[in-house]
């Protein structure tokens, strides 16, 4: 996938996301970090550019929300999370780069439920790469991706890579 | 998906997240400041700030540790940093008990390794221990499985504290290094006093230790060498002479049969911290006391109180050094395994 094919699929998300929330108040973004962040920030932008809809964006860390703390060979570096705006009534968008298996999506919902209650949780991923784990499912999926569970899916972003594509990656043997 | 989920053992390409500091803590107690690198000071600093926002949540609470227990072995007394570190556990829903030297049976003449081995039957993953004899928790390290935290042991160190102490003056001073610090009273008592001049030297601050000849033990001024040694002066305005930081000591009224001073009232005339005092110090220098304050000997009501007294926040700090260190050390192996995926 190329930077302009990515600009391209947010800017398709951004319309689904209105679509699907048509009429509704409160509409509201959490980026997963890291580079959930950024993806949520861009759909923000292209909303504002669109409809002129201005919708809060938050950052979520969820690493103390892991079910393999015990079992991760390296430790998370616990970020912090940022939602400076009260989740009770709005429809949360949670945003991520890749679905797998549906843990990270998972804990995502566990911590943002300690922040609030939300109207509604929906989930937006660039890339569904198959392989889940858990009963999750996303509303917004720019691509799906067939894949092999050993293979890993990249996704370079510039604020965070300084370069921008998507790459299926063949495991190092 | 976590950035860990894409981006580990490709080699290929993206570097794994990382603001400079260390992926892994990599260790398994924290017995002092000493054995402490740089990266993981600041590995523990980092986490302690992103772990801060928890304390400010309507429900201050996270499952990160659930299911682990935590005990408190206290053999000093302590208010405050045993309610610190028990507080950070419940706020991580670790189970924290905590087991007193009065409500013990060390009066019934166990000894330490063996209370702690009986402790460990009960399979605790962290023990927090505060002991009147240094080395204490290192006794305990040789001797039990569980994760051991030093929290104040003789007059070695009190790592926790200096922590503390660096994640409050980071709340006030873009870096530690360069500032200039002054620790001023009982330093030849003060574990604080140890434990914040390894950690400082560490990162670079410039530290002055300042008290009465007594309380001033000899070769202080080689500690924590190579690392930045503490300047030793007995005169407190050389002392405060440009200070960023300043650090006042509790004088431990207990010791005062012990003859060290001769009044209360001479010593706060010489080492106690009042406003024309602090005229020497930098303008927005920041005052620091590990606490329990005592009004009147080591430092003045009006300084205690006035704007630039951050002993509060070194409090609310405390908190999250300790809600980070028991993450870390909890998760923090010397041979990490396999690495699966999430």
């Amino acid at each position: 996938m190329s930077s302009g094919q990515i600009e391209r699929t947010i800017r398709r998300l951004a319309r689904e996301i209105l679509d699907h929330n048509r009429g509704q108040q409160g509409l509201a973004l959490v980026g997963i970090r890291r580079r959930g962040v950024p993806l949520a920030e861009r759909l923000a932008r292209a909303l504002w550019e669109m409809q002129a809809v201005k919708v809060p964006v938050g950052h979520l860390d969820i690493n103390l929300y892991r079910d393999d703390l015990s079992s991760v060979a390296t430790q998370p570096i616990v970020q912090s999370s940022e939602i400076d705006f009260p989740l009770s009534r709005k429809i949360v968008v949670l945003v991520d780069d890749v679905l797998f298996t549906g843990r990270t999506v998972r804990a995502a919902m566990d911590a943002l439920v300690d922040y609030g209650r939300p109207k509604a949780i929906q989930l937006c991923v660039l890339i569904d790469r198959g392989h889940r784990e858990l009963p999750i499912q996303a509303h917004f999926v720019g691509k799906t991706v067939e894949t092999d569970a050993a293979e890993m899916v990249e996704v370079r972003l510039k604020e965070i890579d300084r370069r921008e594509g998507v790459l299926l990656v063949e495991p190092a043997s | 998906m976590s950035p860990e989920a894409i981006a580990p053992q490709s080699g290929a390409s993206t570097p794994p997240a990382s603001r400079g500091g260390p992926v892994s803590f990599n260790a398994k107690h924290l017995l002092g400041i000493e054995p402490l690198s740089v990266d993981q000071i600041q590995l523990i600093l980092e986490t302690a700030k992103s772990l801060r926002e928890i304390s400010t949540r309507p429900i201050k609470k996270v499952p990160t540790l659930r299911g682990k227990t935590v005990i408190n072995l206290f053999f000093e007394a302590s208010t405050r940093t045993r309610t610190s570190f028990e507080i950070a556990a419940k706020r991580l829903s670790a189970d924290a008990i905590n087991i007193s030297t009065s409500a013990s049976s060390i009066v019934k003449g166990e000894t330490l390794v063996d209370t702690a081995r009986n402790l460990e039957a009960m399979a605790p993953d962290v023990i927090v221990i505060r002991h009147s004899s240094a080395g204490a928790p290192h006794q305990l390290a040789g001797s039990c499985t569980a994760c051991i935290v030093n929290a104040g042991d003789g007059a070695h160190e009190h790592p926790t504290q200096a922590l503390l102490d660096a994640l409050t003056i980071l709340d006030h001073k873009p870096a530690l290094k360069g500032l200039r610090v002054a620790i001023i009273g009982d330093i030849a008592h003060s574990r604080v006093a140890r434990s914040n001049c390894l950690l400082l030297g560490k990162m670079g601050a410039r530290v002055t230790v300042c008290g009465p000849p007594t309380l001033l033990p000899v070769g202080f001024e080689r500690m924590g060498a190579p690392d930045g040694p503490p300047a030793v002066t007995d005169r407190m305005d050389e002392a405060l002479d440009g200070a960023d930081v300043v650090m006042m000591l509790r004088i431990q009224m207990e010791r005062q049969r012990e003859a060290f001073f001769p009044s209360v009232r001479e010593y706060f005339r010489y080492y106690g911290l009042t406003a024309s005092r602090m005229r020497s110090a930098k303008p927005d220098a920041i005052i620091m006391h590990p606490g329990p304050i005592n009004r009147g000997v080591e430092i003045a009501s009006e300084v205690a109180d006035g704007p630039y007294s951050v002993i509060l926040g070194q409090v609310a700090s405390g908190v999250a050094i300790r809600m980070a260190v028991l993450y870390l050390v909890i998760g923090g192996r010397e041979q990490p395994p396999q690495a699966p995926e999430g």
